[in-house]
């Protein structure tokens, strides 16, 4: 099969899902130029950077019959317009009574490791997660981008996609053939039988790494990418702990009220799940503190490799 | 200005049931009636009444917290606003948006949104689908003074002016955001020079006279469909009531403010003028007024015989299908 990087398989599932629908808008900061070349400056507009303005247009279009794709460059350029997104395309819907469909998709780029200091480093979804109204996906590879930015150009709902900035020039196999990737259904990267390891955006690539690390130590882990927070493929985590009866949940993000603690939240109040758990669940998460710039401190902030090994043997050791 | 007189009917008619709408919910209101915020039009019903006499059905607007007025003037449904009012299962939201939350999609109200300002980058997006539509039709935003010292105004001032939308900004300018002067919070203090500054065609006029209104949003609407760009209206106005309807809320506002912009009331006035024109005579403003006391009546009966929603019912409307 063919490989492309992460951010020409996000261009392609735009591209085709646009020719099929002429009512639909790409508003962005910067020129898509890929795009404008294809579909026209009227419909690939250029924004000035003024986030509340295009956040806000794109719910207006929606309501207008439009489909629109918002693309907000970093998460951190989100915070700029929250307001729009949080409380009016995310209530709206629900707000008027279900009279009107406001599908929107939001793109934004998540994740720290690059040195971009605190502000740039950043992976908010579970402020979204506490949002009603809003789909939230967490694509991974060049496959799940597509399937899922092609999925939520088809959805009804705004879709908030937070995609892992260090993964946007990474190559993998994608179809030429057209395809789908559902909300909801999160993937088994790695199947195994004594940990499982629930792990998110650019942690799925650490967890699989420490997985090969431990396979050699005899530990065998079941790697899960929940590919969607909203809606959380529930079971699949459900079956998989039920199985080994550990749960360490990855993620970047600050440890605090994050994804990670609404993953083991899931498990622990599971009745039957709680009763096959062997170990306390954990996590890897992010400090909870801002990112900062310099390497080692930011390496020391945020989760990878040894950390998760550690966080397993300490689990299968009990 | 020489106006048809069923125009001039029209534009009365219009004006008077917004008032007797808007006195029958103030009135329920302070009995204790109504839950939560509602925010009376009051004295300012020239200006939904004069912009939405030119907009057709697939022209949409955008609405605020005080919104009933450009509900009614848009063509909604009294009987499903006034159920939306009393939290419903008939309301146009089924009760789950309340008296700031009014929205009708099927006649191009696209809703009313209760954070100051924030209304104006959904008109901007509306405006955005009209250009795309390339049918001539427009949208329109309604926005108070208070929202001009936002950060959304001013981007959207910007971006309605290089994508040339059609989009008809109109200020409601009441002078006060609750209780805090335009004059002391806005530094523009003209606020025309706000439009000025990024190229918008602009006018200020007096939002209390409705004949004045409609031939201003005539020419703006008018430019609007030859693609023109941006238009913006500063009506100047003054609401009646308090902010919101509050026995516990204080009116900050001047006694002598509030009773000298009531003598310039927008109905009143207009009434005046038509009968002394022989548009209107005696009797035919009082059979409007019957008629439209009827309506109110019957919308107001229609909230009360209506089911309130069951609990379960919050669950639905999420999300879409």
């Amino acid at each position: 099969m063919r490989e492309i990087t992460f951010e020409q398989a996000a261009t392609e599932a735009i591209q085709e899902e646009f020719r099929r629908n002429p009512r639909t808008v790409h508003l962005s900061t910067d020129l898509a130029a890929e795009l404008q070349r294809e579909f026209g400056a009227d419909r690939i507009r250029v924004t000035p950077i003024a986030e509340n303005s295009f956040v806000g247009a794109s719910i207006g279009l929606a309501g207008s019959g439009f489909r629109t794709v918002s693309n907000l460059r970093m998460a951190t350029f989100g915070f700029v317009a929250l307001d729009q997104m949080m409380n009016h395309a995310a209530k709206i819907t629900y707000m008027f009574g279900g009279q009107a469909k406001f599908p929107i998709l939001y793109r934004m780029t998540v994740g720290a490791g690059y040195s971009g200091a605190a502000e740039h480093s950043i992976s908010p979804y579970a402020m979204y997660m506490n949002v009603p109204g809003l789909k939230i996906i967490l694509p991974t590879t060049p496959y799940d981008v597509k399937g899922l930015l092609k999925t939520a150009l088809r959805e009804n709902n705004p879709v908030v996609s937070f995609e892992p900035f260090l993964l946007g020039g990474m190559k993998g196999p994608v179809p030429e053939e057209e395809y789908l990737v559902p909300f909801g259904e999160a993937f088994i990267r790695r199947e195994g039988k004594d940990v499982t390891v629930v792990a998110l955006a650019r942690m799925v690539y650490e967890a699989l790494a420490a997985a090969e690390d431990l396979d050699k130590e005899g530990i065998s882990l079941e790697v899960i990418d929940p590919r969607s927070l909203v809606p959380l493929d529930r079971r699949t985590i459900l079956e998989s702990v039920a199985k080994t009866g550990r749960l360490v949940v990855v993620d970047e993000a600050c440890q605090t009220c994050g994804a990670a603690a609404e993953v083991i939240a899931l498990a622990t109040s599971d009745k039957a799940v709680f009763h096959r758990l062997k170990s306390a669940p954990a996590r890897v998460c992010g400090l909870d503190i801002p990112i900062p710039f310099s390497p080692p401190m930011e390496k020391f902030a945020i989760p990878d490799k040894a950390k998760i090994i550690a966080a397993v043997k300490a689990a299968v050791a009990r | 200005m020489d106006l048809a007189k069923q125009t001039l009917i029209d534009l009365y008619t219009t004006m008077l049931t917004i008032r007797r709408f808007e006195e029958r919910v103030v009135q329920e209101v302070y009995a204790g009636k109504v839950p939560g915020f509602v925010h009376s039009y009051i004295g300012e019903e020239a200006i939904a009444t004069g912009v939405c006499a030119h907009l057709k059905r697939e022209d949409r607007i955008v609405s605020h917290h005080r919104g009933h007025g450009h509900c009614i003037a848009k063509g909604a449904d009294m009987k499903r606003m006034m159920a939306e009012i009393y939290g419903k299962k008939t309301g146009y939201c089924k009760g789950k948006g309340g008296s700031m939350h009014i929205a009708d999609f099927s006649i191009g109200m696209l809703g009313a949104d209760g954070i100051v300002g924030a209304g104006l980058p959904i008109a901007t997006g509306a405006a955005t689908a009209a250009q795309l539509e390339g049918k001539g039709n427009v949208a329109a935003v309604f926005f108070g003074d208070g929202a001009c010292n936002e950060g959304e105004f001013h981007e959207c001032l910007n971006l309605a002016s290089i994508w040339k939308l059609p989009l008809l900004f109109v200020c409601e300018n009441n002078g006060y955001g609750v209780n805090t002067p335009a004059e002391y919070a806005m530094g523009a203090k003209d606020i025309t020079r706000m439009p000025e500054a990024y190229h918008i065609r602009n006018r200020s006029i007096n939002g209390n006279d409705v004949e004045l209104v409609y031939e201003a949003a005539g020419e703006a609407v008018s430019e609007l469909r030859k693609g023109g760009g941006p238009y913006f209206l500063e009506c100047r106005t003054y609401r009646w009531h308090k902010h919101f309807l509050s026995q516990t809320l204080e009116d900050l506002r001047p006694r002598e403010e509030i009773e000298s912009w009531k003598k310039q009331c927008p109905v009143a006035a207009f009434e005046r003028r038509l009968l002394d024109r022989k548009v209107l005579t005696h009797s035919e403003a009082e059979s409007i007024n019957q008629r439209i006391l009827a309506q109110v009546e019957e919308a107001h009966a229609f909230a009360l015989e209506s089911p309130n929603p069951q609990p379960q019912d919050a669950l639905e409307d999420v999300y879409s299908t």
